[in-house]
């Protein structure tokens, strides 16, 4: 896979996961060809179109497109599946996931999907694994966390 | 107190963090600009403390904002000091920062090789985590190199979890630093092994990859994969093993062999349909169209999974009701077509059945499959089905689309599935009636090619030409580059050159004198003066025989009178051509008026036929001696491979030696693909001959005259052209014609038989013959023999009939009309202008519920100043009003696009919508103008008159459908009584059908039965007697009886 976006119907960009090297302008280019092109297309179409020499799989939850680009010999199907896979990861994660949460915690967002993808590549199929390889992250911030306001707080009183 | 206000600020400062500034973002939508400078000036201001957890959560917000398309990268510094932070909280935020904003170019990157090994070696294994993720993204060459060896003792932890990131991480380092690879191979194949699933898939991935950028370096992990293929249940492992083993059986066949039986397993018992796509995608097809072709045929003996099992299995991929299947099945499809076009066929209608999908991406894929589906048995049938779906297309995309691919589908190959010709140049004058297209000039070089090649389809050909110049009104709306108007160009130019074929070549030239020539583009102008001359020389021919002089005379005056338009032109070449040819035509007339014989003189400017060059003279130029065609010009590029470790000055030196004998080899086999490569493209060129030796047409069957249809009547046709014929009567043409064929065939077959056999060996290379045994009407390229003359005679007369008639009447309007303006144009009269304006043709489009009538306004200048700045502009009524472009106000007027010198007549065009049909309208209308020399504004009233005979189109019908729609009895009954009309009963129905746009269904002695429709679809019928009373039948009452009012006042004129 070489990148993955999550954009909003209106064209607001959510998430960007990029397992390619690209200058910033680059990426800003494709983005907002990808985006205008994915929105232009009408609901009943189907999730895949060919993209200069790549292939993009697309699929909408609710408000928010998730969108892959793939090579040329890439499997759409398991693109979908990927897709699908991440929703429900969220959605397991923050408990039916809304594009709020996504927009709050975004950093939540990209810790799952690295935990999810690595290089572009799935590197771990069980959403159990991965779920807990999230939880046990997160409980080691947390007490550091709790730790650091702790130090912080009393020097705001 | 100082210390208060130093806390108070870190505090605020403190207090925003990313939820903060993301819900900041969306209170202040409209000045978002501005908000988030303020935040980066906040940021900007954190960053300087010294506090991590400030700079965190700083980071944290830029990574934010980078999403958002800001540009952080001069925070870059900051966010590797968050990364070294030893906490995780913080080291995780600066690593998901240095992954979003870190790319190769961005320098800091150096500094935080230490900082990432000593992560990757941190007791905690989720330090080690982040940083193998964040590494993924922003590896560099440098860092590869640096931590390959970190990376791969992180191989084997103890811990899954590492193990999995760092395989998955070491492609990424092989890509960056390809001598990692070697030392690393061992591990990264032990972990093919691993007790962690998640460990051994993500090994399979990694050599999965790799084995798709070099194969060849991974055959002898084959068995290991073939085990693992036989014991996984897991999907995804599976897809990327047939992925793999896809790369790997073009190198070793016998491996194909051994793939049939779980392959087939796997098929027939797989619920996934990822995994049942990628069987059939890559292994089937991937193997079977390797790289190099003379594999592809060992491989098809090799890996012969029945193409039917594949097919099969596409087919219920696209009969599922999900699109995304239809779509991988359509697309997988195309890919087996290409090597088992036989299995693909066969499902015809299911591909057919695709083009009604709502979704546009899998019509087009439909479309490219049906590309590859035609032969001449379907040929017509297909484009005929493409041609409904192009009158149903909406959106000019898609219409676009579906018009190259009929173009490319019958042209391809050498029109190899072409079997009449005619047929194919309906279509193409089918196409010209789109609208908003931007592919005329594909239309237009299709047109020039195939009568150019094919010669017996001249005279047909020819006559569609003129028609279509004759109509070019109906082309000239679209304006554009490449628009519809292009076709024009090659209509003139065929016109011109084939102009012995025209049976009225006086009618064509005048038709391409207008002056509403001068609005198209200037190449087709420049095309249009040139031709115009060539056909001048052909009607002087005829003319000059004749004992009266005077006509060819006339004719000379008729280009002196209409040349000077052109050499007005902007256009360099229009103007240079025109000057050219109007002195030409001056001197012709002093000759003439001398009574000379010129033609033959005149004629001998364009003498010589544009012959195309035969694909073999080029070898019978004789090669010059002491020129080796073989010999490099310079030294050739070294072939070196990234395996050849040779010293490159060892390499160079032997270079040539041994590259000879190896290219000769390879010659005797290249050089025939070579030669069949420049074939195909010659026969692409419309400037060769094939080299199709005359015996061959010998057996061609001309087809009788009895197929040709003398007048085919379509109701369902919208805006048809007279005296075009519609495509669609090729097709039961053709069936006969096939018919007949094989009939005859059956007697002669034996006969035939040798006889092509014979032929054959004596051409070499003419176009395959058809394997279908169907015998094309006409052949490309073809020379000697000409096919009788076809199109219908009968048609043309009355289509001349009705020219003559209108050239008549428009002199008459012009009378009538100067009257009209006398009176409501007095002013300009004063000024010594006189200007006069008619609707010329109303030419009718459907559009929804209103429609859009097309109003041809003739401007005139009688006077003898120059007119400028014209404007016209009409009152609207409810129901009829004049489109104005977007953004003017409803009292606008409209410029016209041309001014007009003195004694210079041009035409413009405008559209109105008009929502009902059946009243009468009058519109009315001024026209502002300014007399150069005076400057002042001139205004002149006019009054433009709808008529309802306006309404109504010309349509065919035929007496059995006219008889059914009479007993229909939807219709309302009419009649009227025409008083004082004294004239043959013939020219009676003449005048009807010509003023009213009526046509005979069918006449009995003394009476008649008439047809038209109007642009609503209303049915209008008459039955006509010689007693002058006409009983009519019509489904809208009020329309009628205004119809037979404008046809009684029509005859009291006379």
């Amino acid at each position: 896979m070489q990148f993955m976006l999550l954009f909003s119907r209106q064209g607001k960009l959510r998430l960007q996961k990029w397992y390619v090297p690209l200058c910033d302008k680059e990426k800003k280019k494709i983005t907002r060809e990808l985006v205008q092109t994915v929105l232009a297309r009408k609901p009943k179409m189907c999730s895949f179109l060919e993209w200069r020499d790549l292939k993009i799989v697309y699929k909408r939850y609710a408000s928010l497109y998730f969108c892959c680009a793939i090579e040329d010999q890439d499997n759409e199907l398991i693109t979908l599946e990927i897709i699908h896979r991440y929703v429900e990861l969220l959605d397991k994660y923050f408990g039916s996931v809304c594009e709020l949460d996504i927009i709050f915690n975004f950093e939540k967002a990209y810790f799952i999907l690295d935990e999810f993808l690595l290089g572009g590549e799935a590197q771990e199929t069980s959403k159990k694994n991965v779920l807990k390889a999230i939880e046990q992250a997160d409980l080691l911030q947390e007490c550091k966390t709790e730790k650091h306001e702790s130090f912080v707080n009393p020097s705001c009183i | 107190m100082a210390l208060k206000i130093v806390k108070g600020s870190i505090d605020r400062m403190f207090d925003k963090n990313l939820q903060d500034l993301v819900r900041g973002i969306r209170n202040h939508k409209e000045d978002e600009a501005k908000y988030i400078s303020t935040c980066i000036d906040e940021i900007k201001q954190e960053l300087k403390q010294d506090n991590i957890a400030v700079k965190a959560n700083a980071v944290c917000k830029l990574t934010y904002l980078q999403m958002l398309g800001y540009d952080v990268s001069w925070a870059a510094f900051n966010i590797v000091e968050v990364m070294s932070s030893s906490k995780f909280t913080y080291k995780r935020i600066g690593y998901l920062a240095a992954s979003q904003c870190f790319h190769e170019s961005t320098d800091v990157i150096m500094l935080t090789t230490n900082q990432i090994r000593k992560d990757l070696s941190s007791p905690n294994q989720y330090d080690t985590g982040v940083a193998l993720t964040g590494l993924s993204c922003f590896v560099t060459p440098d860092l590869a190199r640096d931590l390959a060896n970190d990376i791969m003792t992180l191989m084997s932890h103890t811990k899954p979890y590492i193990r999995k990131k760092a395989v998955l991480i070491m492609y990424k380092v092989f890509l960056k630093y390809p001598e990692s690879l070697r030392p690393a191979f061992p591990r990264l194949k032990e972990k093919l092994e691993d007790p962690d699933p998640g460990v051994q898939s993500a090994a399979v991935n990694v050599i999965c990859e790799l084995a798709r950028r070099n194969p060849k370096n991974y055959l002898s992990l084959a068995p290991l994969f073939f085990k693992l293929m036989t014991s996984s249940t897991n999907n995804w492992v599976l897809i990327k093993i047939i992925k793999l083993f896809g790369a790997l059986t073009p190198l070793e066949p016998r491996l194909g062999k051994k793939l049939i039986e779980p392959l087939t397993n796997l098929i027939h018992s797989t619920s996934a349909m990822s995994l049942l796509y990628e069987c059939v995608n890559t292994v089937y097809i991937d193997v079977n169209t390797p790289p190099l072709p003379s594999l592809s045929l060992s491989l098809c003996l090799y890996l012969s999974l029945p193409p039917q099992l594949c097919v099969q299995k596409l087919r219920i991929l696209i009969e599922d009701s999900d699109q995304n299947l239809k779509y991988l099945g359509l697309l997988a499809m195309s890919k087996i077509l290409k090597t088992h076009p036989k299995s693909v066929q066969s499902h015809k209608d299911l591909i057919l059945q695709c083009l009604d999908d709502k979704d546009e991406s899998i019509r087009l894929r439909a479309l490219d499959l049906l590309y590859g589906m035609v032969s001449k048995k379907n040929l017509m049938e297909i484009v005929k089905k493409l041609m409904l779906h192009v009158d149903k297309a909406e959106g000019t995309t898609y219409r676009d689309e579906l018009l190259t691919k009929i173009i490319d589908i019958c042209s391809q190959s050498n029109y190899q599935y072409i079997t009449n010709f005619e047929w194919y140049i309906s279509i193409l004058v089918e196409l010209t009636r789109l609208e908003g297209t931007r592919h005329g000039h594909l239309i237009a070089s299709q047109m020039l090619d195939v009568a150019i090649r094919v010669k017996a389809i001249r005279g047909f050909a020819v006559a569609q030409m003129a028609t279509l110049l004759d109509n070019a009104h109906l082309l000239t709306g679209n304006m554009q580059r490449m628009g519809i108007c292009e076709v024009l160009y090659a209509a003139a130019w065929i016109c011109g050159e084939f102009s012995e074929h025209l049976e009225n070549p006086m009618q064509t030239l005048e038709a391409m004198l207008r002056p509403k020539v001068a609005t198209l583009p200037g190449h087709i102008q420049a095309v249009y003066v040139q031709n115009a001359a060539k056909l001048f020389a052909t009607v002087l021919k005829s003319q000059e025989g004749n004992t009266d002089s005077t006509a060819a005379q006339e004719t000379s005056q008729l280009m002196i009178d209409r040349l000077p338009l052109f050499v007005q032109s902007a256009n360099l070449e229009v103007q240079e051509r025109a000057s050219c040819i109007l002195q030409l035509v001056k001197y012709i007339q002093k000759l003439q008026q001398k009574d000379v014989e010129v033609a033959e003189e005149v004629s001998a400017l364009f003498a010589g036929e544009l012959n195309p060059v035969a694909p073999k003279a080029q070898k019978k130029v004789p090669v010059p001696e002491g020129l080796d065609l073989d010999s490099w010009i310079n030294e050739p590029p070294s072939e070196s491979e990234s395996e050849d470790e040779q010293p490159k000055a060892i390499f160079a030196k032997e270079e040539p030696k041994h590259s000879r004998p190896r290219r000769e080899e390879v010659d005797e086999k290249e050089l025939a693909k070579r030669r069949e490569a420049r074939k195909q493209e010659q026969a692409n060129n419309p400037f060769y001959i094939k080299a199709s030796p005359s015996s061959q047409k010998v057996y061609q069957e001309a087809p009788g005259v009895e197929h040709i249809p003398v007048v085919q009547i379509d109701l369902s046709v919208p805006l048809k052209v007279p005296g075009l014929p519609m495509s669609d009567q090729y097709v039961k043409l053709e069936e006969e014609r096939r018919q007949k064929e094989r009939a005859e065939k059956k007697k002669k077959e034996k006969k035939k038989r040798k006889e092509k056999r014979s032929g054959r060996g004596k051409k070499h290379d003419s176009g395959p013959e058809s394997e279908e045994d169907i015998t094309p009407a006409h052949q490309v390229d073809i020379v000697t023999e000409e096919m009788p003359e076809k199109s219908s005679k009968h048609k043309k007369k009355k289509q001349k009939k009705e020219k003559e008639e209108k050239e008549k009447k428009k002199k008459k309007k012009h009378h009538h009309h100067h009257h009209h303006s006398d009176g409501g144009g007095e002013e300009a009269v004063q000024n010594g202008t006189v200007e006069e304006e008619e609707p010329l043709l109303t030419s009718l489009k459907n559009k929804s519920s209103t429609y859009q009538v097309v109003v041809s306004v003739i401007f005139e200048n009688k006077c003898d100043s120059f007119l400028k700045s014209m404007e016209f502009n009409v009152l609207d009524s409810l129901n009829s009003k004049l489109q104005r472009p977007e953004g003017s106000g409803p009292h606008d007027g409209l410029t016209v696009p041309f001014q007009l010198p003195p004694g210079v007549s041009n035409e413009a065009r405008f559209v109105f919508t008009v929502q009902s049909i059946i009243m009468p309208q009058k519109l009315k209308g001024t026209l502002t103008f300014i007399v150069k020399d005076s400057s002042t504004h001139e205004k002149l009233d006019f009054k433009l008159h709808f008529t309802c005979t306006s309404y109504l189109i010309t349509t065919p019908c035929y007496s059995d459908a006219f008889a059914k729609l009479l007993e229909s009895g939807d219709l309302k009954c009419s009649s009227v009584r025409l008083e004082g009309v004294n004239m043959p009963f013939h020219h009676l129905l003449a005048r009807i059908c010509f003023h009213h746009h009526f046509s005979v269904v069918e006449r009995i002695d003394s009476c008649a039965s008439m047809y038209s429709r109007s642009i609503q679809g209303h049915h209008v019928c008459l039955l006509v007697k010689v007693t002058v009373s006409i009983d009519a039948k019509c489904d809208e009452p009020t329309l009628l009886g205004n119809v037979l009012d404008e046809i009684k006042q029509t005859f009291s004129q006379c």
